[in-house]
Formats: C-alpha cells, sequence, structure tokens
C-alpha cells in the first residue's frame, strides 16, 4: 500500500510517520503532485499556525491538488482545520472541502487545551472498534464548530467537532500518533479503510 | 471532560536514566527508552526526559535520545536540558519530541520564548521554573536550580505567558526532594493567575499529595520521579486512587 503524507510547512510530521512505522507502513512524504495523485491513502497531519500553512499551500498548488483527492484522505490536528472553510486563526479562508467553521476557544477555561479528553457520539468506519468515551490527547486553542459532518463530539468549554467525514475526506482533532493504544486503531482503521 | 495528567520524569544522563532505577522486568533499567515505555504501558499520561548529558555536541545528544524516544513510545513526552536556541528546538522537534522544556536560557534571553512559539507554536513551548522562597518572597532559580535570580516566581509566570509560552512546568526547590507535599498554595496563585495548563513538580511523597495538588494546588498535570523511579507508588494504584478521590482520570 502506498500512504503518502503531505509535505508542507506545518510541523510534528516526524511522530505520525513513526506511528505509521510501527504498523508496519513505510509512508512518503511528498508534495509532489502525481505522488499525492496515485497514492493508495493520503496522511494530512501537522501542527502549526493557519494561515502560514494555507499560504504555503496555495503557494505550491497543493490546495487544488488536496481537493480534487478521490482516495480516502486524513486530516489531523491543523489538517482537520484546514480541510474546512474559514478559521479565525488569523482570519484564514482554508480548503473549504467540507462545510464547517474552525473558532478559538472562548477563555472560560484554560487554553490551549492540552490532554486527555473523552471522544463520543462516533459514527464513521474510522472509529470501527474504538469504545465510547475513550481517551485520546489534544493539544489545541482553535476547535472546529459542531456540523452536520461530524463524526465525533469532544467537550471542553463546550461540545465541539473532534472528528468529521464528508466522502473520502476524514479529519481528528485529536493526535492518534500520540494517543496510545486507542489512537494506533484509528490509524490502523484508516489504512484499512 | 480533559482529566488530570500524571507525569513520571526521567533524568538522562549519557544515555542512562539516573537516580537508582530498580525494575526487575525491563532488560536494561538504565535505558530511559525502555522505563519510559514501561511508564507508557502503566498508564502514564505524558513523560518528560531531562538530559542533563553535559557535552560539546548537546543537540546531538538530545535528537538521538528525541529519536528512540519517539520511534518506541506512543504517548507525548516533553525533552528538555540545555535548550537555548531555535536550531536547538528545530532539531527536537523534527526528530519527534511533541515539546520542548525551556529553562535557564529563557531566563538568560526572554525574548527566546517569543521566537520560539512565532516559529514552532506555543503548543509546544513548556516554560520550566525552578522557584524557591527566599526571605519570604518566590523568586526563579536558573541552572537547575542552584543559582538563584532577583526574578519574583508569580511575575515572571505572568511574562512566559505573555511572551508565547504553552505551559508552564513549576518546581518548587523548597518541596524537591523532601516528599512533603508540593507546593499548592504557589501552585494554586499561578494557575488561578496566569491561563495555561500548569505542571506541579517537586515534594510528591504520598498519593494523597497528588490529591491535594490537583484540588488546593489547582494543577492540571502533576510530575515526579523517584517515587514512581523506587517503585514507593505505582502510576495504576495512583490514578485508580485519584480517579476514587473524584479527580478525572484516564484509566
Amino acid at each position: 500500500m502506498k500512504l503518502a503524507i503531505v509535505k508542507y510547512n506545518a510541523g510534528n510530521i516526524q511522530s505520525v510517520i513513526y506511528a505509521l512505522n510501527r504498523l508496519g507502513i513505510e509512508p512518503i512524504l511528498t508534495d509532489d503532485v502525481d505522488e499525492l495523485r496515485s497514492a493508495d491513502k493520503v496522511l494530512f497531519p501537522g501542527q502549526g499556525e493557519a494561515s502560514n500553512a494555507m499560504n504555503y499551500l496555495r503557494n505550491k498548488g497543493l490546495d487544488k491538488v488536496i481537493k480534487d483527492l478521490k482516495q480516502p484522505v486524513f486530516g489531523i490536528c491543523i489538517g482537520q482545520q484546514l480541510l474546512c472553510e474559514h478559521s479565525e486563526e488569523n482570519n484564514t479562508d482554508c480548503l473549504g472541502i467540507i462545510p464547517a467553521k474552525v473558532k478559538k476557544f472562548p477563555p472560560l477555561d484554560k487554553v490551549p487545551q492540552i490532554g486527555w479528553n473523552t471522544i463520543t457520539d462516533l459514527k464513521s468506519p474510522l472509529f470501527k472498534g474504538i469504545d465510547e468515551g475513550s481517551y485520546v490527547y489534544f493539544v489545541h486553542s482553535y476547535y472546529v464548530e459542531a456540523n452536520p459532518f461530524q463524526i465525533g463530539t469532544t467537550n471542553y468549554i463546550l461540545p465541539y467537532a473532534c472528528a468529521l467525514q464528508k466522502d473520502n475526506f476524514y479529519a481528528v482533532q485529536f493526535h492518534p500518533e500520540k494517543s496510545s493504544e486507542v489512537g494506533e486503531q484509528i490509524l490502523r482503521n484508516f489504512i484499512e479503510l | 471532560m480533559l482529566t488530570k495528567r500524571i507525569i513520571p520524569c526521567l533524568d538522562v544522563k549519557d544515555g542512562k536514566t539516573v537516580k537508582g532505577v530498580n525494575f526487575l522486568n525491563l532488560r536494561d533499567a538504565g535505558d530511559p527508552v525502555e522505563l519510559g515505555a514501561l511508564y507508557s504501558q502503566q498508564g502514564a499520561d505524558e513523560l518528560v526526559f531531562l538530559d542533563i548529558t553535559a557535552t560539546l555536541e548537546k543537540r546531538k545528544t538530545l535528537v538521538e535520545l528525541v529519536k528512540r524516544v519517539a520511534q518506541n513510545i506512543n504517548i507525548p513526552f516533553t525533552i528538555g536540558g540545555g535548550i537555548g536556541s531555535i536550531e536547538d528546538v528545530s532539531a527536537c522537534l523534527n526528530a519527534g519530541a511533541d515539546k520542548v522544556s525551556v529553562n535557564s536560557s529563557a531566563i538568560k534571553n526572554p525574548a527566546l520564548i517569543d521566537q520560539l512559539s512565532r516559529e514552532f507554536g506555543n503548543q509546544c513551548i513548556v516554560v520550566a521554573i525552578d522557584t524557591r522562597n527566599v526571605e519570604g518572597k518566590n523568586l526563579v532559580h536558573s541552572h537547575g536550580g542552584t543559582k538563584p535570580t532577583t526574578l519574583d516566581t508569580i511575575e515572571w509566570a505572568k511574562e512566559m505567558q505573555e511572551r508565547g509560552a504553552g505551559e508552564l512546568l513549576l518546581t518548587s526547590m523548597d518541596k524537591d526532594g523532601t516528599k512533603s507535599g508540593f507546593a499548592n498554595d504557589l501552585t494554586a496563585y499561578i494557575s488561578t493567575h496566569v491561563s495555561l495548563p500548569i505542571i506541579a513538580s517537586g515534594g510528591a511523597g504520598t498519593m494523597e499529595h497528588f490529591t491535594d495538588v490537583f484540588t488546593h494546588g489547582k494543577a492540571d498535570a502533576a510530575l515526579a520521579a523517584s517515587i514512581f523511579h523506587f517503585k514507593e507508588i505505582g502510576i495504576p494504584e495512583l490514578k485508580q486512587y485519584l480517579s476514587r478521590e473524584g479527580i478525572h482520570m484516564r484509566l
């Protein structure tokens, strides 16, 4: 199986690569259009700031490439946020693949949310074998508002969409690569889609 | 609901864990990666690796350690120990670290924290603050808590937040090694006056101390070393106990 990871200017890709290695997958990290189009699966992970990431993707023409992908695509963390329409982080227009908005947590508790929280209302093959209320690891200051493409809910300050699916696009806010056995199972589920 | 976190800290020197670790079920009790993996299996929520090796090629030592940890462990971890530049942080993050901990370098050059958070995002920048009470004042100490500065701990915590820290690791040098409980009053004060998650460290001796630091101390996470290394308290028992005490834990 050929699994491509979108190479762009958002950090913390190495731990995703190691997590895939532990599952026996050797991913390729690439921004080459043909490589991305011909992959069986595409992973779109990363941590970083939305406007910088979008500028980079547009300059490289990757915005259009990602939108047109037909195979299963998996956005993680900022990857999830970039698949949405718009982010409040520096008022950024994102890829617009999933009609949902990204907002900043209101300052009613500590921001960023850092740590383990539960995922509930799970509805997607991405969560096959995952119990309702399982714990996964989050690090973020912006969240995706509740929306019709939500396949998982987390509550921090307010209930929000911790996971999304639209057609062949899947996305989670948390870090499966850092979420112990639960995270491994989610990555495995994506690989087996 | 977001859980409170239990974080074992491993001091690493020349690639080995220091402090008398004695785990019979490990092939190499001194191997930080194997010990970290064991803690992870036991339910640790995160790990902190503090590399205290003094070498000229410090960055290389750090990166080697980060790589081995990241390849083998599937929970988040922070690396610290002599991190002083954008290049150090970049090397550690690229090797697979989730967060870096900065201490003395931030005291020497506070603007480093602005640079780091702009460059990498605040979520991966942990500022470690070693504090000691000197004649009634809580003062920040540098160089592993040995050198007093004139910085007031609370003001320093606020400044670090403004400059872009994502989390604070607060170690009470008054409590460290005493096993008499965490510095709950100071931790609570800082936790309510900054909006960042606070990792409390120094003083853990009993399971009740953890209850106290999460309730009175309002800490978001608690870090300890020797009680875990010497198996005085097991992580599964501790988390079960805290859960029964009404503290939200990942079990």
